[in-house]
């Protein structure tokens, strides 16, 4: 009964719930008047942040081979990490806002080709220096020079020129591009004095933590500095202290989350979520994101460069029936292009591809395809339930007449030796904070993971278009134009987005689903609290 | 010189060329893998610029060869070398790594290797009857079921439901020796329960098949007790295949017990290989190789030493 009465009162926290309401039911459940107003003000006082405390995160994605330096970071746990010590200079928010970090405003030209950003006054890293306009612009070059091994290195390609004038920050840039400050809040791109040139692996950095222990692919663990320019642990970065642990396997991290061990954990199977859900002290908290499941087909490769053959494959996939069986309804269906309505300037009006075998049968035949078979590769790491989804499109082409193969390819060395290199496999995308981003990154002619080979001069015109278009209302057209293109002739076959799916135990506070990423985009640790 | 003596060095000398043919073995191995570690780095991150400007700092468009030797020289001056990965010090990472790895066999067989003999040797005397049937049946079960699912069977019932021992059994320099001892519960346990049976049923074994000889009839015409004719007369002489197959479950608990890492998240060398595999990063395969070797060789170096010890024909040759 407490639980149901406890659950009731955080509802009227969030507003969910009257006040009224609330002591209607209160009384049902046989609580008196004076307890139940008691209890309101209990969860009331639950919503204002208490601080102190250790916050302890079981994270999956983490390797003994994981490093320090911003620039190899790839994968959860180096990425949460880093957070803790180093800030970016500005952060997407979970309603696709930005917020200046390091940075404490920006400001474009009129043509959007060049950006200044004024850093912050009173920021200071960890090892007592104050940031300097010179320790960002080193570390942009760090990421951008032509030494560069950075994972941002892909994003950093429009800029011509970089300069530090004062406390302020200036990109000149080849191009207009409106949505340059969302490329500045990549997690490579962390703050580190001088650059990180001298020491990349430091950890230093204006996070509101400094790295005690960290041993890589295990644990690491962080305590709260006194002099972070965000504030008090009354306002923000709530805990003392901060714990990781490393927890690649998926039953070892529920177990964890069950028994206590540990606080919040990401990843949790979809097949597992609802179980979880209704486990005592345990919460799972889900968010739809940008990331999304995908098979790619080369667009330049036979049978592929047949747009007959792929709008046959397009019309042969059950998203429905693959949001049901793997990702347990955990996530939405897909409209073969990489853009959903959790993008700003997201055109809601684009037609939803139906599954439809007829539609289906009618393009193959009209593609004249010899009845070859045709290969589709794929890896259980290539995504979470890859295998099965391959066998579930095979089952739903031969409905068709569709000759599909699945071929699976082991999980080591798929990413350099079958994605973007074979004409047809299963494969993954985070997303990117911004549409501009997600279409530069995969999509234009000249970008380094065009994987499904779309190289068409009227996009990329259309896309350096709208980089330059200030007005949303226009900018939105285009995109909404460039979605339709490739829903229409890409080689992008995208029949799912897939949820961000967190474990957290009920003692923690404020913890909201971030559509970013994971982990309320890992800032986890700086926002929540527990009671 | 004392056949012993020289038959240790003997193996000895071989033990280092068995080494040395591993290296090769291993450096030939993670080579033909496909990618290599500036695109396992990189991963779906990697563009043409970044994996060349990669390549070149860690030295990979040297040629193989130069790479290998570059490292046996490094070895042969006892330097590890640093991981191309995160340019850790090997010596340093893998170091803690062996000391996690040690401290778990060290206690799975502290518990493990008495409680097989005792059983082996309970099963004997009570020979087809219900104790020697049950521990059969027991300890043959428990190596049949694969060790992840006793793994998670323990973990449900031990650590979530009762939440008498951590299901993470990761161990730090922060923890006291109880504390320790109290993360390593689940692990030890379940390493115990497979490892068990061969021990056991190779005691019993060895046991009975002294049994039957001349000299254990005399022994209980003298009137000895069942126990003590065990104890005294075919255990001595039973020592030597015992003493193997303990020493390849030792083996085993040191370098085969990645699964048990993974499923309680214990920092020991098998993730610690698996995860520099994976990554193709040569010099630390490289060195936990040369240790899992170097474990190999010199267990069963002890095996056969203790054979010789313990059968007087070999120790006192003519």
């Amino acid at each position: 009964m407490s639980n149901e009465l406890e659950h009731l009162s955080a509802k009227v926290t969030a507003g969910t719930m009257t006040r009224r309401e609330f002591m209607s039911r209160a009384a049902a459940l046989g609580v008196t008047a004076a307890v139940a107003s008691t209890m309101l003000a209990d969860a009331a006082k639950a919503a204002t942040p208490v601080p102190g405390g250790t916050f302890r995160m079981g994270v999956q994605g983490g390797e003994s081979t994981n490093s320090q330096d911003p620039a190899t970071w790839a994968s959860d746990v180096p990425i949460t990490i880093g957070r803790l010590w180093g800030e970016t200079l500005v952060r997407v928010m979970p309603d696709g806002s930005l917020e200046g970090l390091v940075a404490e405003s920006w400001e474009g030209s009129a043509d959007a080709s060049t950006w200044t950003f004024k850093i912050r006054e009173n920021c200071m890293f960890s090892n007592g220096n104050a940031v300097t306009a010179e320790d960002v612009m080193k570390t942009m070059e760090r990421h951008s020079n032509e030494e560069s091994k950075s994972g941002a290195l892909g994003i950093m390609q429009g800029i011509k020129s970089m300069s530090a004038d004062g406390m302020s920050f200036v990109v000149e840039l080849d191009g207009a591009n409106a949505d340059l400050p969302y490329l500045m809040a990549d997690y490579h791109l962390m703050i580190q004095p001088g650059g990180g040139f001298d020491n990349p692996t430091a950890a230093i950095g204006t996070g509101a933590y400094v790295m005690e222990d960290y041993e890589a692919g295990v644990r690491a663990t962080a305590t709260r500095r006194d002099d972070y320019w965000g504030g008090d642990q009354t306002q923000v970065a709530h805990y003392d202290r901060i714990e990781l642990i490393v927890l690649n396997d998926a039953t070892a991290r529920t177990a964890a989350l069950q028994s206590g061990q540990v606080d919040a954990i990401n990843r949790v199977e979809p097949k597992v979520a609802k179980l979880l859900d209704r486990a005592p002290n345990v919460n799972v908290v889900n968010v739809s994101g940008r990331g999304h499941y995908v098979f790619i087909a080369h667009v330049d490769t036979a049978p592929f460069d047949n747009n007959d053959l792929r709008l046959a494959l397009k019309y042969a996939i059950n998203r429905q029936e693959m949001v049901d069986k793997i990702l347990q309804g955990y996530g939405g269906i897909g409209n073969d292009m990489p853009i959903n309505a959790a993008y700003p300037l997201f055109d809601q009006t684009i037609p939803q591809r139906e599954f439809d075998l007829d539609k289906a049968r009618e393009h193959y035949e009209k593609s004249g395809h010899d009845g070859s078979p045709i290969i589709l590769r794929t890896a259980d790491g290539a995504f979470p339930g890859a295998v099965d989804a391959a066998a579930l499109f095979q089952a739903s082409c031969q409905a068709a007449g569709i000759p599909l193969e699945i071929k699976r390819e082991p999980n080591d060395g798929y990413w350099s030796e079958v994605w973007n290199k074979q004409p047809f496999c299963a494969s993954y995308w985070g997303g990117r904070p911004v549409q501009d981003q997600m279409y530069a990154t995969a999509y234009l002619s000249s970008a380094d993971w065009n994987d499904t080979r779309w190289k068409r001069d009227d996009f990329d015109a259309m896309l350096l278009e709208a980089r330059a278009e200030l007005d949303e209302v226009k900018r939105m057209e285009i995109y909404s134009k460039m979605g339709r293109m490739l829903n229409e002739e890409g080689g992008l076959i995208l029949p799912m987005f897939n949820d961000f799916i967190d474990g957290v135990s009920s003692e923690v506070q404020g913890y909201e689903g971030d559509p970013n990423a994971d982990l309320m985009n890992y800032y986890a640790f700086k926002e929540t609290w527990k009671a | 010189m004392h056949p012993v003596l020289s038959l240790i060095a003997q193996r000895l000398v071989l033990g280092v060329l068995l080494l040395f043919a591993a290296s090769v073995l291993i450096f030939a191995g993670t080579t033909i893998l496909p990618g290599d570690v500036a695109q396992q780095i990189l991963g779906q991150a990697a563009t043409p610029e970044s994996l060349a400007n990669l390549r070149a700092e860690l030295g990979l468009n040297d040629p193989p060869v130069t790479r290998y030797f570059g490292w046996l020289g490094g070895v042969l001056q006892g330097d590890l070398g640093t991981a191309l990965t995160n340019q850790r010090d090997i010596a340093e990472s893998l170091g803690q790594r062996l000391s996690n790895t040690l401290f778990l066999a060290f206690w799975a067989a502290l518990i493990s290797v008495p409680l097989a003999i005792l059983l082996g040797l309970t099963a004997v005397r009570y020979k087809d009857r219900w104790p020697d049937k049950l521990i059969s049946a027991v300890t043959l079960a428990s190596i049949s079921i694969p060790e992840f699912l006793i793994g998670y069977v323990l973990m449900f019932f031990v650590a979530v439901q009762l939440g008498w021992a951590p299901s993470v059994a990761m161990i730090n320099d922060s923890m006291n020796f109880g504390q320790k001892l109290n993360a390593i519960a689940l692990p030890v346990a379940v390493l115990t329960l497979v490892v068990l049976a061969h021990m056991m049923r190779m005691t019993r074994a060895a046991i009975l098949n002294v049994m039957q000889s001349a000299y254990i009839e005399t022994a209980e015409l003298k009137g000895l007790s069942t126990f003590a004719v065990i104890r005294k007369h075919a255990f001595p002489n039973a020592i030597a295949p015992i003493v193997n197959v303990v020493m390849i479950n030792l083996a085993y608990l040191v370098v085969g017990v990645v699964v048990i890492e993974v499923v309680f998240v214990y920092p020991g060398m098998g993730q610690y290989l698996v995860d520099h595999v994976s990554k193709r990063d040569v010099p630390v395969v490289q060195a936990c190789g040369l240790i899992f070797a170097a474990v190999y060789i010199g267990l069963n170096m002890i095996a056969d030493i203790v054979s010789i010890l313990a059968n007087p024909r070999l120790r006192h040759p003519k």
